[in-house]
């Protein structure tokens, strides 16, 4: 990996992150709504480490990837790459910072291009990262293969004739093609086997020894990510409800929405896919839930002081962040 | 956590594709193989290309080897097959094939020979058409569907505006007014483009915020045109078109391409609109890859399947246009033959000489046919859906 002349040892801080989308109806396709899809969201990753981010489905964690990424317009909140604000940033602006930070998908079936033979795809990035000569990223293209675990001559072959865990990997070499200091994996195992589960995470962690990657690992397995990551926030309707440090969240959790969490993992339990389900009529959505905790409805300290509110995200030890005020006071 | 601890062993081995290495093209051909009339429609297909490409050959030149120009007046209205008088005729109008294999006209020319040159210009009425119609449609359903979402300002259309308008009256020669409103257009561009840097930090004043306000977006404005070009009848719009203009071969493609891109732009649209939101597509935007190069290489070779499916239905339709076109004396200027000015010269003898009618009508009849069964075979093939039973 090429040194990188900044050696900020925060390679990634998010500060109060906010997206709205609109909800339109009508024949004149009136605004008639807001889904608050990231509402608060912040968090720090550190150079060469991995941060997790988990929360139940459509909590927003794929919307804060798009985010970072600046795949999506922010409404508001800063993000800080390396100590340089690209929250502002164009996307002329941004385009020599791309190549900094990649993305592996959720879904490997929809993540390569399927009329690109899986050589091509790659190459796109090496292009990016201006190897000319077709020989030059011939070579390169061949190490990045044997990199993620690919044998060489698979690259002109087409995506549809691979597995999911072998898709999930070419994506992985993909994101690498540019030399990227930061990936984010979004979900990256959550459709796949459990058995190929275990391969690609074993090979994001060798890769990151090999490179000092810095990872976003997104997921809604609390499992995977104790596993994975050094720093974990726990996010709850777009909003990062705890950050801690990895042994923090799992032995001294004080957001009731993290211990419920906790709660609800099965001691490991190798072969049996973990899930959070919640009751449907606990996912509030009218506006009233807008004011106060956005946890209350579920939360069983609940007290009038939460529906009045703002709760604020404050620190209440080292690197360790809650948005509840009862749990400060302890 | 012991996450796993069983599961998570250090296997790093190397992966190798699961399937036979079984290309898209192969598979292609084994869906296509299976659709008989798609196949019949492809030969009849390939072989009117080979009678129109060697009919330009045996038909053009100064002394050509058939030659659809000749008028024999003592051979008029003979039927398919019959042999000519060789006492009547001088040497050079014996007709190549020592008989008249599709009869002759009114004038004594020999209907074979006016076929193959009328072959040619349907072909090429056919595929430049639709090549103008698919071009126009890819760029504006591929702008609709990729950029749609961006709005365009009040400035940006009357900016546009004017300048069509200028170019518009410096083409009509009213120089002065056309080279004026042009220069107000450039005027504005150098003021647009010398506060841009401040408008960027400072609000600007009042009346000229106006001009910023988002009038329309790019998606809306292209789709309503669309709407609008479909409104008219488009059969009409070209007739009326081509009654203004001089009667040229070349006038009538561009106008038929010209009055049939909106299918193609709805499609490619629709397209693009879903592709936009795939991962893939995300994907090549995080390495920072360029729009133009995404919409090009990345989206555009997801979204040509329905674009070949509607230019092989629409060259079989711009062909029929251009048959009609002719019938009614609007198309191709006599003397050249086109297929529907042979129809429309054989519909006054339908009873003497039916085969002047027969044989252009039902040549057009194969040849749109067989171009829509093409069609039609290739949107199966192509869906994806179809695909998936193999
Ligand atoms: N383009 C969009 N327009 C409108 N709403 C959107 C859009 N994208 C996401 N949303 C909404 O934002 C919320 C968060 O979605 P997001 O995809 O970020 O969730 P997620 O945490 O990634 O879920 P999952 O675990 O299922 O992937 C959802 O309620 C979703 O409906
Ligand atoms: S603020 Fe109140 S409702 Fe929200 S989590 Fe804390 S105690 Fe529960
Ligand atoms: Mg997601």
């Amino acid at each position: 990996m090429k040194s990188k002349n900044k050696n900020n040892p925060i390679i990634l801080c998010v500060k109060d992150l906010k997206k709205y989308f609109p909800i339109r109806r009508g024949f004149f396709q009136k605004i008639s709504g807001w889904v608050n899809a990231v509402d608060g969201v912040s968090f720090e990753i550190e150079r060469g480490k991995t941060m997790g981010l988990v929360g139940e489905s459509g909590c927003g964690k794929t919307t804060v990837a798009r985010l970072i990424l600046k795949l999506l317009a922010l409404d508001e909140g800063k993000i800080i790459y390396q100590g340089i604000d690209i929250s502002g940033f164009s996307e002329k602006e941004m385009k020599p910072h791309r190549k900094e930070m990649q993305i592996v998908f959720q879904d490997p079936f929809g993540s390569l291009n399927p009329r690109m033979t899986v050589g091509q795809s790659v190459e796109e990035g090496l292009r990016i990262l201006g190897l000319k000569s077709h020989g030059m990223r011939k070579a390169r293209l061949e190490k990045l293969m044997e990199m993620v675990g690919m044998s060489p001559d698979s690259t002109d072959r087409y995506p549809h004739e691979f597995s999911g865990g072998q898709r999930q990997r070419i994506g992985i070499a993909r994101a690498l093609s540019v030399e990227p200091s930061l990936i984010i994996c979004d979900e990256p195992i959550s459709a796949l086997d459990v058995s190929i589960q275990a391969q690609i995470i074993n090979l994001l962690k060798d890769l990151q020894d090999q490179l000092g990657l810095s990872y976003l690992f997104i997921s809604h397995d609390l499992n995977v990510v104790g596993y994975l990551c050094n720093t974990i926030a726990v996010m709850y309707m777009g909003q990062v409800m705890e950050y801690a440090s990895a042994e923090d969240i799992f032995d001294n959790p004080h957001h009731p929405y993290t211990r419920s969490l906790l709660a609800a993992v099965p001691d490991s339990e190798p072969g049996k896919k973990m899930e959070i389900t919640l009751p449907k009529e606990d996912v509030p959505d009218s506006p009233a839930a807008l004011q106060g905790c956005k946890y209350r409805s579920m939360c069983s300290m609940e007290a009038p002081r939460c529906r009045k509110e703002q709760v604020l995200f404050e620190k209440i030890g080292e690197k360790h962040f809650v948005r509840c005020w009862k749990a400060m006071k302890k | 956590m012991n996450l796993n601890e069983t599961t998570v062993t250090k296997d790093f081995h190397v992966e190798a594709p699961l399937t036979p290495k079984r290309t898209r093209w192969e598979e292609f051909w084994l869906l296509f193989g299976q659709n008989r009339l798609a196949i019949l429609g492809l030969l009849i297909f390939i072989l009117f290309f080979c009678c129109a490409i060697t009919g330009l050959f045996l038909t053009s030149g100064s002394k050509p080897i058939f030659d659809p120009s000749l008028v024999r007046l003592e051979e008029k209205l003979r039927p398919p097959f019959s042999k000519p008088n060789l006492d009547l005729l001088e040497p050079d109008q014996v007709p190549t094939l020592n008989f008249y294999l599709m009869g002759t006209d009114d004038l004594g020319r020999d209907v074979f020979a006016r076929m193959l040159q009328g072959a040619w210009v349907s072909l090429t009425v056919g595929f430049v058409a639709v090549g103008i119609s698919v071009l126009i449609g890819i760029f504006m359903g591929g702008i609709a569907g990729y950029f749609g979402q961006h709005y365009l300002k009040i400035d940006h259309i009357l900016l546009t505006l004017l300048l069509v308008s200028g170019t518009g009256l410096i083409i009509l020669d009213v120089i002065r007014f056309g080279a004026a409103l042009l220069l107000l257009c450039l005027a504005y561009i150098v003021y647009a483009v010398l506060t841009r840097h401040r408008s960027k930090k400072k609000a600007s004043p009042s009346w000229g915020a106006m001009f910023h306000i988002n009038a329309v977006s790019v998606d809306t404005l292209i789709m309503r045109i669309v709407d609008i070009m479909l409104c008219f009848p488009s059969f009409f719009l070209i007739l009326t078109v081509v009654a203004i203009l001089p009667a040229s071969i070349y006038n009538i493609m561009i106008v038929i391409g010209l009055t049939s891109w909106m299918g193609t732009t709805r499609f490619v649209r629709a397209e693009f609109l879903s592709l936009r939101e795939q991962d893939f597509v995300a994907a090549a935007k995080a390495l920072g890859i360029g729009n133009f190069r995404i919409i090009f290489r990345h989206m555009m070779p997801n979204a040509v399947a329905p674009v070949l499916v509607s230019a092989t239905i629409g060259i079989a339709s711009a062909i029929l246009t251009e048959a009609g076109l002719s019938f009614l004396g609007f198309g191709v200027p006599p003397p050249h033959a086109t297929w529907g000015n042979i129809l429309s010269n054989g519909k006054n003898f339908i009873f003497d000489a039916p085969w002047l009618t027969f044989i252009p009508g039902i040549t057009i009849l194969i040849v749109v046919l067989s171009f829509n069964l093409f069609g039609e075979g290739l949107r199966d093939v192509l869906n994806p859906k179809l695909r998936e039973r193999h």
